[in-house]
């Protein structure tokens, strides 16, 4: 049994917590985007969207 | 002491990431996306055939992030550099902001994402051109030509001529004279433009070791260079108007702003040293913008109200 570390890490300033905020939020944003495009897309294209012209 | 706390603070950074939202959109180089969405637009708009508004919109939306992801892979890359000149000191990379890592992710991420949405969105002409882009701004311009020869800007400048093509292959599934035209506008637009740029920063690309035409061949043949590719520019401007898929206002236009560009280079040939010479190339620069901004806002619009009325 190794006795639990009491190195508390890295700890975030105020400031980086709130840019980690903002990417996390950014990347969820952009996420729920691309999920959006792709179901837009497949409504628009219907069953065409198997049928691609090179 | 003083060793120790550097080293943690440098660990820290290394490990803690200082860059917010906004950072990774400097990374997509927004004004060169919003040229390229124009051109890419008006490729869209004057293709014959139709495409769904969504799917046109979708299209779009890929060509500017594909753009974007290919500018991320280019400040990846080129961090070293751009530490080292005025220009591009504050990007996000050089400053700190962003780790090379981040960058580089991000816009594989981008690249990969933006290529198979305009696959599926439009057709997969469309796709390859848009990744043969990215990959022609990003390995063949930034890795390569960027830091060999002072025609980097030359061949690299196709990398910038492609949006419009792509615009017209997402509506038609296929490349011809019109798209070819469009392109070699942007083509031939591409060395003046920058070249003006270079002129006025020089140093900067000295310093940095970039083989840039006034670095590297010295002012007086990059002003003798500018004003050549301005007098091919001038009647490949007109093209479109001669081949029939544009108006006389076009013809006009383009007429006019040929020899606008003639005239700024022969401006930047005439005055070579000290204020006038600086304001030449920057007249150069900024009005190389409007006139191509210029041609496809004409082409764009007379498109539309042809569309319309006829």
């Amino acid at each position: 049994m190794s006795e639990p570390t009491s190195d508390p890490g890295i700890i975030l300033t105020p400031e980086e917590k709130r840019r980690q905020r903002q990417r996390n939020l950014a990347i969820a944003l952009g996420l729920g985007a691309l999920c959006v495009l792709f179901w837009v897309v497949t409504l628009v294209k219907g069953s065409a969207i198997l049928q691609r012209p090179m | 002491m003083s060793l120790v706390d550097d080293s943690t603070a440098a660990n820290r950074a290394s490990l803690v990431s200082q860059a917010g939202p906004q950072d990774f959109i400097a990374l997509l180089k927004p004004r060169v996306m919003s040229l390229v969405v124009f051109t890419a637009l008006t490729g869209l708009v004057i293709a014959p055939g139709g495409l769904h508004p969504v799917l046109a919109a979708v299209s779009l939306l890929c060509i500017a992030v594909g753009a974007g992801a290919s500018g991320a892979l280019n400040m990846w890359y080129d961090a070293d550099v751009d530490a080292l000149m005025s220009r591009t000191a504050t990007r996000p990379i050089p400053s700190g902001r962003v780790a090379p890592s981040e960058a580089l992710g991000f816009g594989l991420v981008l690249s990969v994402l933006s290529v198979t949405m305009l696959g599926l969105a439009a057709n997969w002409l469309a796709a390859f051109l848009l990744g043969f882009t990215i990959f022609f701004y990003a390995v063949v311009y930034t890795m390569w030509l960027k830091r060999w020869t002072p025609q980097n800007i030359v061949i690299g400048g196709a990398a910038g001529a492609f949006p419009p093509m792509i615009g017209w292959a997402a509506v038609t599934g296929s490349v011809s004279l019109e798209s070819i035209i469009l392109f070699l506008i942007i083509f031939i637009w591409t060395p003046p433009h920058f070249w003006a740029l270079a002129l006025l920063k020089s140093e900067d690309y000295a310093r940095a070791g970039i083989p840039m035409m006034p670095v590297a061949c010295g002012e007086a043949e990059t002003r003798k260079q500018i004003l050549l590719y301005s007098i091919v520019l001038a009647p490949i401007g007109v093209a479109p108007s001669l081949l029939g898929f544009a108006g006389i206002t076009y013809g006009l236009v383009a007429t006019a702003g040929g020899l606008g560009m003639i005239w700024c280079a022969i401006e930047i040939l005439r005055h070579r040293e000290g204020g006038a010479a600086r304001k030449a190339s920057g007249r150069m620069f900024g009005f190389s913008i409007l006139y191509l901004f210029g041609l496809f806002a004409v082409l764009l619009v007379e498109h539309l109200v042809l569309a319309r009325f006829w």
